[in-house]
């Protein structure tokens, strides 16, 4: 082949390999979500209530244990799974019972998951059952949130705040009650 | 795969490297060298990274801001680094499909290749995960996208007891520790794990091709600088967790996963990486396939001079102390795990001549199948019986060109595991004594031996500038060689139609010397 033609081939190469390689490297754009959708997500973690009661040890228990380990009180390791559900809009959307982490199960139930929800304003309602096999330890809250598109509602549970805790904007704001919250 | 589509994908990919051959000549085509550009575009990774690494804050509050800074502070050179860095790693996911999809569709990685295969699928565990987290370290919006999904993937994993995305929660979740974890995995981590990676991959290749010619490198190297000074590498905005990112600039060479994951599930992804990478570790064995006999040395005649030691492409043999007390101090030994039975060991053998005057040819080392007995019988056989004006023979290689197209009166054909297997002396042996008017050789095209190296040693052998030389005395008028791949079937035939006229031209040859009488159980000296 003549060297010219030789020459152009090589250069064609070049430039489709480097085209192709500065085309795929940010074409075509990817939306993870659609233009008019926002995000809810719900995560938390949290001790279920524990599987039976403490029970306090007698002077002469404790004076049998090493001093670093003399605790008034015994407990069980063993945590209940909990129950959790989320309503979104007055549609349950989510419901699961997790179970608690650990090979003694000893450990927190953890929660992560995302909703794509339309953007506009939402009614919220989350439910957390502490112990499943006892009707105790439950926590409930609500919320309305107008969500511009794109943007993330994050439902976390906090205990040092009393429970559910919504973030908008990366801010906690506070829930409504549900007569609130259904109104309108 | 089967036979068919076996075939159609080879003659695709022939007719694709017919056109780089056209452009950038044998030697230099990026098709035939993708393995070692793909090494070479990691070269530039490695240098690209470490100067961006030295203005690159590790800390997930600062890291966006020192990109942003080199990027545009100094787009002459910290742009074009950072810009390098990333096309070079791209281009090394093209370099590297196209190595896989090559090695596949012409069969090599069956019997002893196996190893190299094998040991390449954990690569794409390494090459992957090394992009992914390099993109993870600008802490753009793109790195909060791969950063959350990756979470959510690995979370699917019995690994981590607190679920991983809960750190992308909420901008007061985030924390340095996790990002210097990335940035040891993408800096440190998983680059020790891939130099290693590679040199198991080519642990079982004699003499491999790590480097591309220099004309290649220059080239690729020129066309990825014209493009990062063309197309500057720019974040896509800092990372903002109170939203989802949207129109994201996603490379596709290393991030195609995540979309697939949001129109999936995590266990539909991970089903598909683990069963996909399974199967493809064991493309080998699907369906297992009889091997070829390995080449075996027969000591008698061998003297250790370590000629099929230096040729064999596979390292499978092996110089090591003699064992039967001759005078020699080594002998060659065989590693039939590593044969692939290519023969070229047979073709560098100095006894695998057919001068010898032995009724039972044995050369020191030799191929169980077709021994370099049986083919001096079967040629001198074949010329026998052929019939004609001119009489030729044609050696050829079994991955190369259909010799079955050549068939017509005084043309002889043998084919051969590899072009590289035919000892030298086999052409002075057939135009001098077995009465044959020319020899044409013909095997895979120049730098696409099936066998690595074959065509190589024989063009060097021809030359004379490897043992076993071809003799100088030989009449080269009456040698052709044709490199062919199955879709030069054509081309062959038109070379050996030319090869024939041209012997027609020359004056007649002598009548051939007789062999002389052959001595049966004859030494190597």
């Amino acid at each position: 082949m003549n060297t010219w033609l030789r020459r152009l081939g090589q250069a064609t190469a070049y430039l489709a390999f480097a085209a192709a390689v500065g085309w795929l490297s940010a074409r075509p754009a990817y939306a993870p979500i659609g233009p008019d959708q926002a995000l809810v997500r719900l995560s938390f973690g949290h001790y279920g209530a524990r599987l039976g009661e403490c029970r306090r040890r007698s002077a002469e228990e404790l004076s049998r244990l090493p001093p670093n380990m003399r605790a008034t009180l015994e407990c069980p390791r063993e945590r209940s799974p909990i129950r959790v559900h989320l309503e979104l809009d007055g549609r349950r959307v989510y419901e699961a019972v997790l179970d608690p982490s650990g090979l003694s199960r000893d450990g927190p139930a953890h929660v992560y998951e995302k909703f794509v929800v339309p953007a506009g304003e939402h009614r919220l309602r989350v439910f957390l059952d502490e112990d499943i096999h006892r009707p105790q330890g439950e926590y409930t809250a609500a919320a309305r949130a107008e969500l511009a598109p794109g943007e993330v509602l994050v439902i976390d549970f906090r205990p040092a705040r009393g429970g559910f805790v919504f973030y908008h904007h990366g801010k906690a704001f506070d829930g409504c009650n549900g007569t609130d919250c259904d109104r309108g | 795969m089967s036979g068919r589509v076996r075939r159609a994908s080879e003659r695709a990919l022939a007719r694709i490297e017919s056109a780089f051959n056209a452009a950038f000549g044998n030697e230099c085509n990026p098709v035939y060298h993708s393995g070692a550009l793909t090494i070479y575009f990691f070269w530039i990774v490695l240098v690209s990274g470490i100067y961006v690494f030295i203005f690159f804050e590790t800390s997930i509050f600062g890291a966006y801001a020192s990109v942003e800074r080199l990027t545009h502070d100094q787009w002459y050179l910290g742009g074009v680094m950072r810009s390098l860095h990333r096309y070079a790693s791209d281009a090394a996911v093209i370099t590297l499909l196209v190595h896989l999809g090559r090695e596949f569709v012409k069969g090599r990685y069956r019997g002893a290749r196996w190893f190299s295969w094998f040991t390449g699928v954990p690569l794409l565990w390494m090459v992957f995960p090394l992009g992914i987290t390099g993109y993870w370290l600008v802490w753009d919006r793109l790195a909060q996208y791969i950063a959350i999904a990756t979470s959510e993937l690995l979370d699917r994993l019995p690994l981590f007891t607190e679920p991983m995305a809960r750190n992308f929660l909420l901008p007061e979740s985030l924390s340095d520790r996790f990002f210097t974890l990335m940035a040891f995995l993408h800096l440190l981590g998983i680059p020790i794990f891939l130099v290693f990676g590679i040199w198991f991959h080519l642990l079982r290749v004699s003499g491999p091709r790590v480097n591309p010619p220099r004309r290649l490198a220059l080239g690729s190297l020129g066309a990825l600088l014209l493009l990062s000074l063309l197309l500057p590498a720019e974040s896509q905005g800092p990372a903002d967790l109170t939203r989802v990112p949207q129109a994201l600039g996603l490379d596709w060479f290393y991030l195609a996963i995540y979309p697939l994951y949001d129109l999936t599930s995590a266990d539909f992804l991970w089903a598909l990486l683990a069963g996909g990478s399974l199967l493809l570790a064991l493309v080998p064995w699907l369906p297992p396939v009889k091997r070829e006999p390995a080449a075996v040395v027969d000591l008698a005649n061998c003297n250790g001079c370590g000629r099929c030691y230096a040729d064999c492409p596979f390292g499978a043999v092996t110089l090591q102390p003699r064992t039967d007390g001759r005078r020699h101090p080594l002998q060659a030994v065989v590693d039939p795990d590593l044969c692939t039975a290519c023969g070229i060991c047979a073709g560098a053998c100095p006894s695998a001549t057919p001068f010898r005057s032995v009724a039972e040819l044995v050369s020191g080392i030799d191929m169980p199948r077709l021994t370099v007995h049986r083919l001096r019988e079967a040629t001198a056989a074949a010329l026998h019986r052929a019939s004609g004006p001119l009489r030729v023979v044609v050696y050829g290689c079994a991955h190369g060109a259909d010799l079955s197209a050549l068939a017509r009166p005084g043309v002889v054909t043998q084919t051969l595991p590899c072009i590289g297997n035919l000892p030298p002396s086999f052409i002075d042996y057939v135009l001098r004594r077995a009465g044959a008017d020319g020899v044409l050789l013909t095997g895979c095209r120049l730098g696409d031996c099936y066998f690595r190296l074959g065509n190589e040693w024989v063009v060097r052998r021809l030359a004379g500038t490897r043992e076993p030389h071809l003799r100088s005395t030989v009449d080269r008028r009456r040698l052709k060689v044709v490199w062919a791949a199955p879709v030069d079937s054509g081309r062959l035939v038109a070379a050996l139609n030319e090869f024939l006229q041209q012997l027609a031209r020359l004056e007649p040859q002598r009548d051939p010397v007789p062999p002389p009488a052959r001595v049966a159980g004859e030494a190597a000296r």
